[in-house]
């Protein structure tokens, strides 16, 4: 029998840190009082906040504790579809953390600051190579921080003309924050369905393309991991009606050195360095999410944007077309390290390998699946496959229990019931750092489950076992909301 | 290369398995119109140490402490962060986990981020926070249309004593859907002239800073009167949240809404980000707020556990009509200013906030004595202003080649203040490092 990496072991128990600690203790050193104690103005001062104290053990084996509660990229594989949890590189994490970076205030004089202002200018030359785009800014904080700013950047550039939009194109396979970012600049989505293939037909563009219409957003590869094989004439179509086209690019860990979005009609295209470039997820953040765009839309990109004049590298507000600021300094500079680190390990041929190898895994994958799985379609995929529950309903088993069983497995569930368009999707990203011996592992565990399923469908229902907590009454939670302690 | 693991045996065995003969054939649903007409132009990969060589080389460019003596903060602060709070951070388990969708195998985040939302409600004196936005600046933003939804009215009040670039980010989020912002002018003792409020109406909110940009501490009661009085949502934003340790914090003046930047708490300075955007509302609003929230449940077992909850707000259920588009948040920072929290508890925190205001008080009275005037006479926290006397601009590039950084000229975001400087202090300056600035100023 093969030998899963899921298992049991003793894992402990931890209560909540108030639940902890005893007044007097403390986990901090107090630097050294060399100054006299000043009056207060006691009608402004307060009693300070109600928080437990502890002591440094008790704070380090709370955190350790938790953290062995959490699955990780570090832990095990992550087929976690559209959100390219690839290895996070550790050098990267040497370079971001450097005393020379980390301690550096963001209002420093540009001749004090030269080392993080050249990196973030070669950074913005290494995106614009690698998308095929013309300009970059390094800004936005998360990807939906880049969708908000290519918004931004397309009402900036109507009301330029004089033409303001109101209405903007969101094809069915688009990522969920897309419509939500279009709606903060006052644009009204106007939904799209992809065609029997799972892309885009020019003609359905054409019909809802209008001048009052903005343009459109597409992902692509799109959230079936397909390539949208009509998107240049879809550009003309758009463009035609002097409308912009957007790409969400978080799927661009598929297309590194084989597709030009530039050439290709993208208008504006957004990355996710925490995704393509390798940056660690956090549990949920930071991200970065730089926006890349065409010479047109070059005036209007945030500000304050690095420039090299005379050998120098400066920051410079002096853009009078440009849309603004999108966050209190530069951005997440400490993710922009980590991209750049990554960049730098990586050269031009591991960046193509990258993806080459990407899209290799997961059409392994879905060619190991198929006869098990479902194939919503049955298409060469990019870089990740799309099955559902369809041949498991009649054990009357859901997606959910299926992933679910995966845990005690030792492998993060897949995005699931997600693209939409899929009912019971289960969408698979192996991303390019699983090694086939992992990926097999993975294969094997999926078709154990499948005969769980007929055999002994319960233990899929009741899945997980072996995990910190079993499953959890989400309705519960949502119902009564309890939301501190 | 080291991250990618497939050997040219995997590689030929996958592509039969896939059945094409070579990597590139992989692509064969991408127009030829798509593809690359050449191959990408980067520079040579780096070994591991080369590319320490060279970050070495640009990281050593930069001018920081402890070489460096900088009295600046403008929102970005220098404090002592513990060992442990970098220690734990850099934990696999949560720096290279994914947002908890899954609870079962996510309990360390979802519990960790619980004991954030519940210390950072504390801090604030609020009824619930949220597991973090992007920054001080994102977080106003959000605040404001917040309010904009509650009210249903369009315009905004915003203090001139708003951190000059939040007032700038604001704008940005507000220009397309043209809500007005108007500004509220400062008055002499350097907090927001509040006069012109009572001739406004329609008002969906009144934002102020306190400490404002000026170090000093406003006074919020009254805020909270005259905004009450208009019908609109009184918000408290904030940049520095160490202050709250010593002075009362905005829910004691009924705040409605309270957000900021947490970068002071336990968070590296890296050039301004990635910081932490705290966010804070009463219960009432829970349902009209942007961003992620962990609530408490139990599991089959009937054990209590953590889970993401009232997601119909957010953009991936709620698509264009969610309550904000934000779906990656700031989780690790939002972990480093627990663990930090939790490091200094009650009393820790309570004792530097103390520390950090007698230090800034001992460099006003330096300054004072050696004949400096100190234009606003509120209280402060660990910033203040100081007018210096003209030409005070080639003392201060002669400071910045010794090495001290005597704060932030201020003319260029308030031209009517020309040779007004803000300085910081913080509990990582000496009284030895005041008196050498004091002593090489005159």
């Amino acid at each position: 029998m093969t030998d899963f990496p899921g298992t049991t072991g003793l894992i402990f128990n931890e209560p909540l840190l108030w639940e902890k600690g005893k007044k007097g203790r403390t986990g901090f050193s107090l630097p050294r009082r060399d100054v006299a104690s000043y009056p207060l103005d006691e009608s402004i001062t307060g009693d300070g906040p109600d928080f437990p104290d502890l002591s440094e053990v008790d704070v380090i084996r709370h955190y350790i504790r938790l953290s062995q509660w959490n699955f990780s990229v570090d832990s095990g594989m992550y087929p976690l579809g559209s959100c390219t949890m690839k290895y996070n590189p550790k050098t990267n994490e040497r370079q971001a953390s450097h005393p020379g970076f980390a301690g550096a205030h963001p209002l420093l004089p540009p001749h004090l600051s030269q080392g993080i202002l050249q990196l973030m200018f070669e950074l913005e030359k290494f995106l614009v190579e690698i998308t095929g785009m013309d300009a970059a800014s390094l800004q936005p904080a998360a990807g939906a921080h880049g969708e908000l700013a290519g918004m931004l950047l397309f009402h900036a550039y109507h009301k330029s003309k004089g033409t303001p939009r109101s209405k903007i194109i969101v094809p069915d396979t688009a990522h969920g924050t897309n419509p939500a970012s279009a709606a903060l600049c006052g644009y009204k989505p106007v939904p799209i369905k992809s065609n029997e293939q799972g892309v885009l037909a020019p003609k359905d563009v054409a019909q809802v393309m209008d001048e009052e219409t903005a343009g459109i957003m597409v992902t692509n590869p799109n959230t079936l991991g397909l390539f949208e094989e009509n998107v240049k004439a879809i550009a003309d179509i758009v463009h035609a009606k002097d409308g912009l086209v957007y790409c969400d690019g978080a799927n661009m860990n598929a297309v590194m050195g084989i597709v030009h979005m530039g050439d290709i009609g993208i208008d504006v295209l957004h990355l996710n360095l925490h995704k393509t470039f390798s940056s660690p997820h956090g549990g949920g953040g930071p991200g970065s999410g730089p926006v890349c765009v065409r010479n047109q839309l070059e005036p209007f990109l945030p500000v304050p944007r690095v420039i090299q004049k005379d050998g120098h590298y400066l920051l410079s507000i002096d853009f009078p077309q440009s849309i603004g600021k999108l966050h209190a300094f530069c951005g997440n500079v400490g993710v922009l390290i980590r991209a750049y680190s990554y960049v730098a390990s990586m050269g031009a041929e591991n960046l193509k390998k990258a993806s080459q190898l990407a899209v290799l895994n997961a059409n392994y994958i879905k060619e190991k699946l198929r006869g098990t799985f479902h194939l919503a379609y049955d298409r060469p995929c990019m870089h990740e496959c799309v099955f559902s529950d369809k041949y498991q309903q009649i054990h009357k088993v859901t997606t959910l229990d299926m992933v679910k069983r995966l845990m005690d497995y030792g492998f993060h569930p897949p995005t699931i019931y997600f693209p939409l368009v899929v009912p019971g999707a289960i969408m698979i990203e192996p991303t390019e750092t699983e090694s086939k011996e992992n990926i097999d592992l993975f294969i094997d565990s999926m078709n154990a489950i499948a005969n769980e399923a007929k055999e002994n469908p319960d233990l899929l229902r009741e899945a997980p076992k072996s995990a910190k907590r079993r499953r959890l009454d989400e309705t519960a939670a949502a119902r009564k909301p309890c939301l501190r302690g | 290369m080291r991250y990618l693991p497939h050997t040219s045996e995997d590689i030929s065995e996958m592509l039969q398995t896939v059945g094409v003969q070579s990597l590139d054939d992989l692509f064969s649903s991408v127009p030829q119109e798509c593809r690359r007409k050449n191959e990408l132009n980067l520079p040579p990969a780096l070994t591991e140490w080369e590319l320490n060589n060279h970050i070495d080389r640009l990281a050593g460019s930069m001018a920081v402490s402890p070489e460096y003596k900088i009295f600046l903060g403008a929102g970005s602060y220098d404090h002592h962060i513990p060992e442990s709070v970098s220690y734990l951070l850099s934990r696999s388990e949560f720096m290279t986990s994914y947002t908890p969708y899954q609870p079962e195998i996510s309990q360390g985040t979802l519990q960790a981020i619980f004991e954030y939302q519940t210390l950072t409600a504390r801090l604030l004196g609020m009824d619930v926070a949220n597991a973090s936005q992007y920054d001080g600046a994102s977080s106003l933003a959000e605040a404001l249309l917040m309010a904009v939804r509650i009210t249903r009215h369009n315009k905004v009040a915003v203090s001139q004593l708003v951190h000059p670039n939040y007032r700038q980010v604001i704008k940005t989020y507000f220009a397309p859907s043209g809500y007005e912002i108007i500004d509220l002018p400062y008055s002499q003792n350097g907090t927001t002239d509040l006069s012109n409020l009572d001739n406004l109406e329609d008002l969906a909110a009144v934002a102020v800073q306190s400490p404002n940009f000026f170090g000093c501490i406003e006074d919020l009661q009254a805020v909270g009167k005259k905004a009450r009085n208009q019908k609109a949502l009184f918000i408290v934003c904030f940049s520095e949240p160490l202050a709250y340790g010593m002075y009362k914090n905005p829910g004691s003046f009924d705040a409605d809404i309270t957000c900021g930047e947490g970068q002071s708490l336990g968070i590296p300075r890296t050039f301004g980000g990635p910081a932490l955007g705290m966010f804070a509302a009463k219960q009432k609003y829970v349902r009209n707020m942007p961003g992620r929230l962990v609530g408490q449940t139990v599991d089959a077992d009937g054990n209590r556990g953590f889970v993401l909850t009232l997601a119909t707000r957010e953009q991936h259920i709620r698509r264009e009509k969610a309550t904000s588009n934000i779906c990656t948040n700031h989780s690790l920072c939002a972990l480093a200013s627990s663990i930090y929290m939790a490091s200094l508890g009650g009393s820790g925190f309570k004792e530097l906030a103390r520390l950090n205001y007698d230090k800034c008080e001992y460099l006003k009275d330096q300054l004072r004595k050696a004949g400096y005037s100190l234009p606003f006479s509120q209280s402060t926290f660990n910033e203040f202003v100081v007018q210096f006397p003209e030409g005070f601009d080639t003392t201060y590039q002669d400071l910045l080649q010794k090495k001290i950084m005597a704060g932030l000229p201020l003319e260029c975001y308030y031209p009517e203040l020309p040779h007004h400087y803000l300085l910081c202090v913080t509990e990582t300056i000496s009284k030895e490092d005041m008196d050498r600035l004091v002593g090489a100023i005159k």
